[in-house]
């Protein structure tokens, strides 16, 4: 505790970008869901999917480069040897990203007859994205581990973070649509719900098979009996959520907002799994947090900066939920 | 034999390649966003519903640079990362908390309000409305800022000192963020940028309209759009040819090698003169086929006829010569030709005349003039600080990282491949949303999608 206390820079900062991480796997997560969603839809359908992430998507990706930013900056040491042994990943990632974010704005201003090009290049961007984040991820959990197990793992948990991408963006769906397209974003909704149920259960058992030291810190007492809240609470959410599923839409479209909020709690409760089980490394089993960070009038000048400002953007951010609030409409300019 | 790729060179042509895609849309948007909110004040004032049709038109525009510049971007952020490590372990102490002042204060800013400023026009009051597109605006030239300053601290590092880490390497400590921030290029870098970014602008706006004007659409937002375009290149101009002498002079205090290579000097010599063009010859280090105007040079840099310039044969490293020095040349020869241009413009549209159809051709032809010449200016300046990645502190090539040439090959040529499409779909879509603002937006997809509610046949109709 006292460790903690004297290196406590690090620590807010390992929190900090950790936050960022999981606001930007939320909020880009149902965007990126969205994205993939659409696939499945009708041509008016999508128009209105897109507009229901339209005002917000450029917002959301800016947690990545948030994230991504406070590893860079404050642990500078960690960012290079995580991206370069990424790098493959990240290049994929990042073609996703370009084609997804130019998409979004060609496809409305193209000829008609060209739309239907640009609003593949978004599924497929969406797609290429979201599996490129769960390899990595995946990637990151096995410890850049250059294996023929490691790579099935890590593209394991490609499909199943794409898929929980999907369940979140469904759940936004249903919050935001209404009539036939409310009711088809159920049906993905439960279906990602039981795919990615399935995947985070495999991940749940082989990672602390596959790293010892996570296993040591699941499985050895006292831990095991403070931590069962975390798989419990989880258990409980995802059966309540299924449940949920199976009754939506409910007369006058109550509780639209359920299945999202849920969702946001699933991914916030795995979340600090992984963050248990990584924690105090930041680059798994090769370097920890404090061996990692910048040096502290740096980090002190950052901290500064983010606690004036971050409150100021929150502000804005739910300022910008609240006018475009309700179901989505058509995107205009004018 | 087998060819070796060289995982340095390709590295550098990869950034190269990113950012000079990148930068030319932060040159359009960060100008455009000021540009808007011209728009959107004059309706505010005047409730001219043409100022506000003008404000859509190019809200369009400023949407798609914008979306571009920020995947782009996103991309930058994570190549430091994947091939230049280097760079944030040795000066990251520097280098991230400007880049982190960046996210937090810019980026979050411009990306949130302008969705407000996009898609809010019927959701929120006018005052909001005007003050989304404020804070766009300010967001756009605070990412401007805080970039700036990082990159001037390149070239001109201040406030520092360094110091060993405990295997032994050399990393940048903070002395004075003062000094870090208004090191000593950066009001000249940031003053120089700002200007191109409005001349870039102006022109894509002059542009634009001109290519509209000449297929017949006469209609009044297109004409305010042309003359605030232009008028706003005459004023900058002049202005911006005396911030790049000031630049160039800050360039001989502080990278000497630079303004030598910029200016083909290989010899010291007193009464330098002016090489209007040159072929630098680096074998046998001097120019061919040189035309020079006597004393030019001196007079310039120096303000007067005998000063001395120091030549490429005095540094022990000097940046190769040739880019730098055909860079400032393409930089140049633009800005005189914007001179020539925008005041001819405003010269006959102050006298009430109408634009001859030769001149509204040449303006199309000039629709991205400011972005060719920011580029060029970014190459002599960054190429100019070869072989260093912080002047004096860093070297390009130990901030390299472990990678193979293999990999950055194919993930250029994809990069490369993306580049040219994205770039040849831009300029295709701005000039297809200009011929269809022309056929009065009945074929637009943004409208084309059966609305759920209301229409209101224009936005003054909404607003009272």
């Amino acid at each position: 505790m006292e460790h903690i206390l004297i290196n406590w820079l690090p620590y807010t900062f390992a929190f900090l970008m950790g936050l960022s991480m999981l606001i930007y796997a939320v909020l880009d997560g149902y965007d990126l869901g969205v994205g993939m969603l659409i696939d499945n839809a009708t041509s008016h359908e999508k128009d209105r999917m897109i507009a229901s992430i339209g005002p917000f998507w450029d917002a959301n990706e800016t947690w990545l480069i948030l994230g991504v930013g406070l590893l860079l900056v404050a642990f500078p040491m960690a960012h290079g040897v995580i991206l370069t042994n990424l790098y493959l990943p990240v290049a994929v990632m990042l073609f996703g990203l370009i084609f997804r974010g130019v998409a979004f704005d060609f496809r409305a201003k193209v000829p008609f007859q060209q739309k239907w090009r640009w609003n593949n290049r978004f599924f497929y961007g969406s797609l290429l994205t979201s599996l490129a984040q769960g390899y990595m991820l995946g990637s990151y959990i096995t410890g850049f581990e250059n294996s023929l197990s490691g790579f099935m793992f890590s593209c394991l948990i490609a499909v199943v973070l794409a898929s929980a991408y999907c369940l979140i963006g469904a759940c936004w769906l249903i919050m935001k649509c209404e009539g036939t397209l409310q009711e088809k974003a159920v049906k993905w909704a439960r279906y990602h719900l039981v795919n990615s149920v399935v995947g985070l259960a495999v991940i749940s058992l082989a990672t602390p098979l596959i790293s010892d030291r996570i296993f040591e810190k699941w499985f050895s007492f006292p831990a095991i009996i403070l931590l069962a809240p975390i798989p419990i609470l989880t258990g409980a959410l995802i059966v309540g959520l299924y449940v949920l599923l199976r009754r939506m839409p409910l007369p006058q479209d109550r509780y639209n907002w359920l299945p999202l909020v849920i969702t946001v709690f699933i991914f916030v409760l795995s979340f600090c799994g992984l963050a248990y089980s990584f924690f105090p490394y930041i680059v798994p089993n090769q370097m920890t947090i404090l061996e990692a960070a910048a040096a502290p009038e740096s980090l002190m000048i950052m901290l500064f900066g983010a606690l004036i400002v971050l409150p100021v953007l929150l502000g804005y951010t739910a300022l910008s939920y609240y006018i475009f609030r309700g179901k989505a409409s058509d995107l205009r300019y004018d | 034999m087998e060819l070796e790729l060289d995982p340095f060179l390709l590295s550098r042509i990869q950034f190269a390649a990113n950012i000079t895609f990148h930068i030319m849309f932060p040159s359009i948007t960060i100008a455009l966003g000021w540009i808007l909110l011209f728009f959107k004040l004059r309706f505010n004032a005047t409730k001219d519903e043409a100022w506000m049709q003008a404000y859509f038109f190019f809200t369009k525009v400023f949407a798609l640079s914008f979306a571009i510049g920020v995947v782009s971007g996103v991309t930058m952020s994570f190549q430091f990362g994947t091939n230049w490590p280097g760079f944030m372990e040795t000066v990251g102490n520097i280098a991230g908390p400007l880049l982190a002042y960046e996210v937090l204060t810019a980026f979050f800013l411009e990306a949130t309000f302008l969705g407000i400023m996009l898609f809010g026009f019927r959701r929120v009051p006018g005052w909001v409305h005007t003050m989304a597109t404020v804070l766009v605006a300010v967001g756009t030239t605070l990412s401007a800022f805080w970039i700036i300053v990082l990159n001037s601290w390149m070239h001109t590092p201040a406030g520092f000192e360094m110091i060993p880490n405990d295997a032994g390497q050399l990393q940048a400590h903070a002395s004075s963020w003062w000094a870090i921030i208004f090191n000593p290029s950066m009001p000249y870098r940031l003053t120089h940028m700002l200007l191109a970014s409005g001349l870039t602008a102006s022109f894509l706006v002059a542009g634009i309209s001109a290519y509209r004007l000449l297929r017949g659409d006469h209609a009044p937002p297109v004409m305010k759009a042309l003359k605030t375009g232009i008028f706003i290149a005459a004023i900058l101009i002049p202005l911006q040819i005396f911030a790049g002498h000031e630049h160039g002079l800050n360039t001989k205090e502080y990278q000497p090698a630079k303004l030598a290579a910029m200016e083909g000097a290989w010899e010291t010599k007193k009464g330098a003169p002016l090489v209007l063009f040159a072929i630098p010859n680096k074998e046998e280090r001097r120019n061919d086929f040189a035309i020079e105007i006597p004393y030019l040079a001196s007079l310039i840099v120096t303000h007067k006829m005998d000063g001395e310039i120091k030549g490429l044969n005095e540094f022990d490293v000097h940046p190769p010569v040739a880019p730098v020095f055909f860079g400032f040349r393409i930089m140049v020869g633009i800005g005189m030709l914007m001179l020539a241009v925008s005041w001819a413009g405003s010269f006959l549209l102050l006298r009430g005349k109408t634009l001859p159809r030769s001149y509204l051709y040449v303006l199309v032809g000039m629709t991205f003039a400011g972005c060719i010449a920011t580029i060029a200016g970014w190459y002599v300046t960054e190429i100019g600080r070869q072989p260093w990645l912080v002047q004096g502190v860093l070297s390009t090539k130990d901030a390299l990282g472990p990678i193979s040439g293999g990999m950055v090959l194919s993930t250029l040529l994809v990069y490369l491949l993306i580049y040219a499409f994205l770039t040849v779909s831009y300029i295709y879509s701005l000039f297809y949303l200009a011929r269809r603002a022309g056929d009065g937006g009945k074929r637009d997809p943004e409208r084309s999608t059966p609305l759920i509610g209301e229409r209101h046949s224009s936005a003054a109709a909404v607003l009272e």
